[in-house]
Formats: C-alpha cells, sequence, structure tokens
C-alpha cells in the first residue's frame, strides 16, 4: 500500500449510501448528501452513550458529604464549567451550563479517539469484518457532519436568543443599524450577516481543522515505520517513530483538551451576546 | 470530509445528548453541589453566631463576675464596720455596766457602813448606859438622861 493510499485510506468514512444515486456517486468518489458516515455515528453515538452511562451509574451513588474519588473528580470538571459560564455569561440561563458541560465532555471524549494509535481500530474492524480493505475512521470529530452539527444546533440557540432576548424588530435592527449606525444599511447588513454566519463555521472548522491536521500528523507519523523501517534501518526509524508519536500524542492531548475547552467557551461567548440587548 | 446526511443525525445526537447530560448529570450533581453550599455556608454562619454567643456569654460572665467581687467588697466592708460598731457598743455597754456595778457597789458600801455605824452607835449607848450604871451604881433613867445619851451617841 502506497503512502498516498494509505492516508486516503485512513481519511476515509465508512459509508453507507441511502438510495442508489447515492451509492453510485460514492462508488464514483463524488460527494453526495444522502450517505450515512456510520464509523462517526458509531463512535460519536458511543461516546454519547459513554457519558450518559458513567453519568447514570455515579448519580446512583452521589455522596453529598465526603464524595469519593471520581464524583470529586467529575465535580471539578462542573466546577470548571460552571465558573466558565459564570464568567463569561450575563444572567441567568438553565440551559447554558448543562450544554457547555456536554460540549466540553463530548468534544473532548471525541477528540481524544485520535490519541489511539491510528491503526489499531481500524486493524481490528478489518479483522472482525474480514475485509482487509473496510474503512474505519475513528474520530468523529475529524468528520466535519459533527463539529458542523454542533456548530448548526449552537447557531440556532444564538438565532433563538437573539430574538427572544431583543424582539424580532430588536433582532432586524441589529442586521440593519450594526455596526457602523443609520447610515450604512446595505454595509451593516452585510457585515452582521458575515458577524453571524462567520460564528458558527469558525466555530465547527476551527475543531475540526485542528483534529484533522492532529490525525493528519500521527498518519505521517505512522508511516515512517511503515514505510521506512525496512531491514536494519528499523533499528533507527523504529525508536524515531516511538519518540516522534509520544512526542506529538503529549502535545495532542493538549491540543484536544484545548479545542474542547475554545468551543464550549466560544459557545457561551457568543450565546452571552445574543442575550445581550443592544 | 463530504457533508452528508450525517450532519442531521448528528444534530439530532447533540441536542438528545444535552438532553441527557442536563438530566443525569448537571442537574443531579449541581443540586447536590449547591445543597453542599448552602450546608457549608450554614455551619460557617452557625459557626459565627457560636462564637459572638460565646463572646456574648464570656463578656457577660466577666460583669457578673465584677458585679460579685462588687457586692463581697460591700458585705465585707458592711461587715468590717458592723463589727466595729458591735465592739464600739460593748465597750460603751461594758463601760456602763462597770460604772453601774461600781455605783451598786458604791452604795450598798455606804448602805453597810450606815448600818455598821448604827449599830455601833446603838451599842455605844448601851455601853454607855451600861458603863454609867456600872459607875453610878444606880440605874440611870434612859429617859432621864436621854437628851445626854442623844447627844453621847451623836458624838461619837
Amino acid at each position: 500500500m502506497g503512502t498516498v493510499e494509505y492516508i486516503q485510506h485512513h481519511l476515509t468514512n465508512n459509508t453507507l449510501a441511502l438510495n442508489a444515486e447515492a451509492q453510485e456517486a460514492i462508488d464514483k468518489g463524488q460527494m453526495t448528501f444522502w450517505a450515512l458516515n456510520l464509523d462517526t455515528i458509531a463512535f460519536s453515538l458511543l461516546l454519547g452513550a459513554l457519558i450518559v452511562f458513567v453519568a447514570a451509574r455515579l448519580g446512583k451513588q452521589l455522596e453529598s458529604g465526603t464524595p469519593g474519588g471520581f464524583q470529586n473528580f467529575v465535580e471539578s470538571v462542573l466546577d470548571f464549567v460552571s465558573t466558565n459560564v459564570r464568567d463569561a455569561f450575563p444572567g441567568h440561563n438553565p440551559l447554558i451550563a448543562p450544554l457547555a458541560l456536554t460540549i466540553f465532555l463530548w468534544v473532548w471524549l471525541m477528540n481524544f479517539m485520535d490519541l489511539i494509535p491510528v491503526d489499531l481500530l481500524p486493524y481490528l474492524f478489518q479483522l472482525i469484518t474480514g475485509d482487509s480493505h473496510a474503512y474505519l475512521k475513528v474520530v468523529p470529530t475529524t468528520d466535519l457532519n459533527t463539529p458542523l452539527a454542533m456548530a448548526a444546533v449552537v447557531f440556532g440557540l444564538i438565532l433563538y436568543y437573539n430574538i427572544k432576548c431583543k424582539g424580532l424588530v430588536g433582532f432586524i435592527k441589529m442586521f440593519l443599524f450594526h455596526p457602523f449606525g443609520k447610515f450604512f444599511v446595505p454595509v451593516n447588513i452585510v457585515m452582521t450577516l458575515i458577524e453571524e454566519v462567520s460564528k458558527p463555521l469558525s466555530l465547527a472548522l476551527r475543531l475540526f481543522g485542528n483534529m484533522f491536521a492532529g490525525e493528519l500528523v500521527f498518519l505521517l507519523i505512522a508511516l515512517i515505520g511503515g514505510t521506512l523501517a525496512v531491514g536494519a534501518a528499523a533499528l533507527f526509524w523504529a525508536p524515531l517513530q516511538a519518540i516522534l508519536d509520544l512526542g506529538w500524542l503529549i502535545f495532542h492531548l493538549l491540543v484536544i483538551t484545548l479545542q474542547a475547552f475554545i468551543f464550549m467557551v466560544l459557545t457561551i461567548v457568543y450565546l452571552g451576546m445574543a442575550h445581550e440587548e443592544h | 470530509m463530504n457533508i452528508n446526511a450525517t450532519l442531521l443525525i448528528q444534530i439530532i445526537a447533540f441536542l438528545l445528548l444535552i438532553w441527557f447530560v442536563n438530566k443525569v448529570l448537571w442537574g443531579p450533581l449541581s443540586k447536590l453541589m449547591e445543597d453542599r453550599q448552602k450546608r457549608i455556608n450554614d455551619g460557617l454562619s452557625a459557626a459565627e453566631k457560636g462564637k459572638h454567643e460565646l463572646e456574648l456569654a464570656e463578656k457577660r460572665a466577666k460583669d457578673v463576675l465584677k458585679d460579685a467581687k462588687l457586692q463581697a467588697q460591700n458585705v465585707l466592708s458592711q461587715a468590717e464596720k458592723r463589727g466595729s460598731e458591735i465592739v464600739e457598743d460593748a465597750k460603751v455597754k461594758a463601760v456602763e455596766e462597770a460604772d453601774r456595778i461600781k455605783a451598786s457597789a458604791q452604795a450598798e458600801l455606804e448602805q453597810e457602813v450606815s448600818r455598821a455605824r448604827e449599830e455601833l452607835r446603838k451599842e455605844v449607848s448601851s455601853l454607855v448606859v451600861s458603863g454609867a450604871e456600872k459607875i453610878l451604881h444606880k440605874e440611870v433613867d434612859a429617859a432621864v438622861h436621854n437628851d445626854m445619851l442623844e447627844t453621847l451617841v451623836k458624838s461619837i
């Protein structure tokens, strides 16, 4: 398997076509809307279920007086999230904190899939299915659909709270007279439109880009051993791959946490801006 | 990186997950933490109150002690005063008593003296009479010589 093929194979989703046309398009390598990325859906749902399962188990043995180790940890995460909400969100909205917590936990867990050795899960999957060419992309956040879906929900909430807090008239006024005042209405409409649309887009693309690039670097590091470690050269290349992998892994641990944090904080900030009355 | 129907599934999954997280994780745990916070606050304020009360009680105890000391001092000084009064009284009474005893003794003495004198006088008069009888070998008429006798007795 060539290097380009290897990388492409790793970056292709396991896709289910929803109709014959879509199947045709997939076979030709074209884009089609009517298809599902099964691996993305499976892993993201699995991780979501993990959150719910662990939370439900924890919920059964909550200790009010002297919380144990794991509850302590979860409480500190909760505390961290609610501190961020308090700092960045004016006023009170009971939806914001759970939303932020969900984003932080889910994104972090999905990003964490990136730290599992790149070939491990696809290899196991190929063993199980018996298809040595089966696609499996394990990091849901490297599939643009996932960040975009979350950003879309956040965008929906931004619009909802904009209209709810400013009123429909106030919302339209924001488009007409913001940011340059009443003499630049056409410019204002364009500017505000860009400003609003760029919020979800930047949210989604930032997360996607970082995770995609991180995954790519892992793949390139994996290629060092795979392509160059032949015979005696393995004595040099294999340790180098291990060292690079470890280094990137440690750095990436920071990146996945940072990306989850950024997504969360920006969501809070955007929704806070939506609540503000101009 | 195709955008496809996965987007819709992920939106639904995300919404469901928000709902679940709110229900099973955020809801109960934040309520628990709030309750605990409240309990801690209550405990702290109770401790503060207790401390304040202790201070008050200490102050009250000090006041009571001071009062008691003052009272004790009063009682003591009163007792001292009373004691000296009693002593003074006793002195005065003793002096009075002594005077009285002395006076009565004096009176008795005088009485005794006068009685003795009376007796003596009587005895002397009878002695004189009997002496005179012996000298004169005749009876002295007491009535006749009464005047003389009287002057005799008086001169003794």
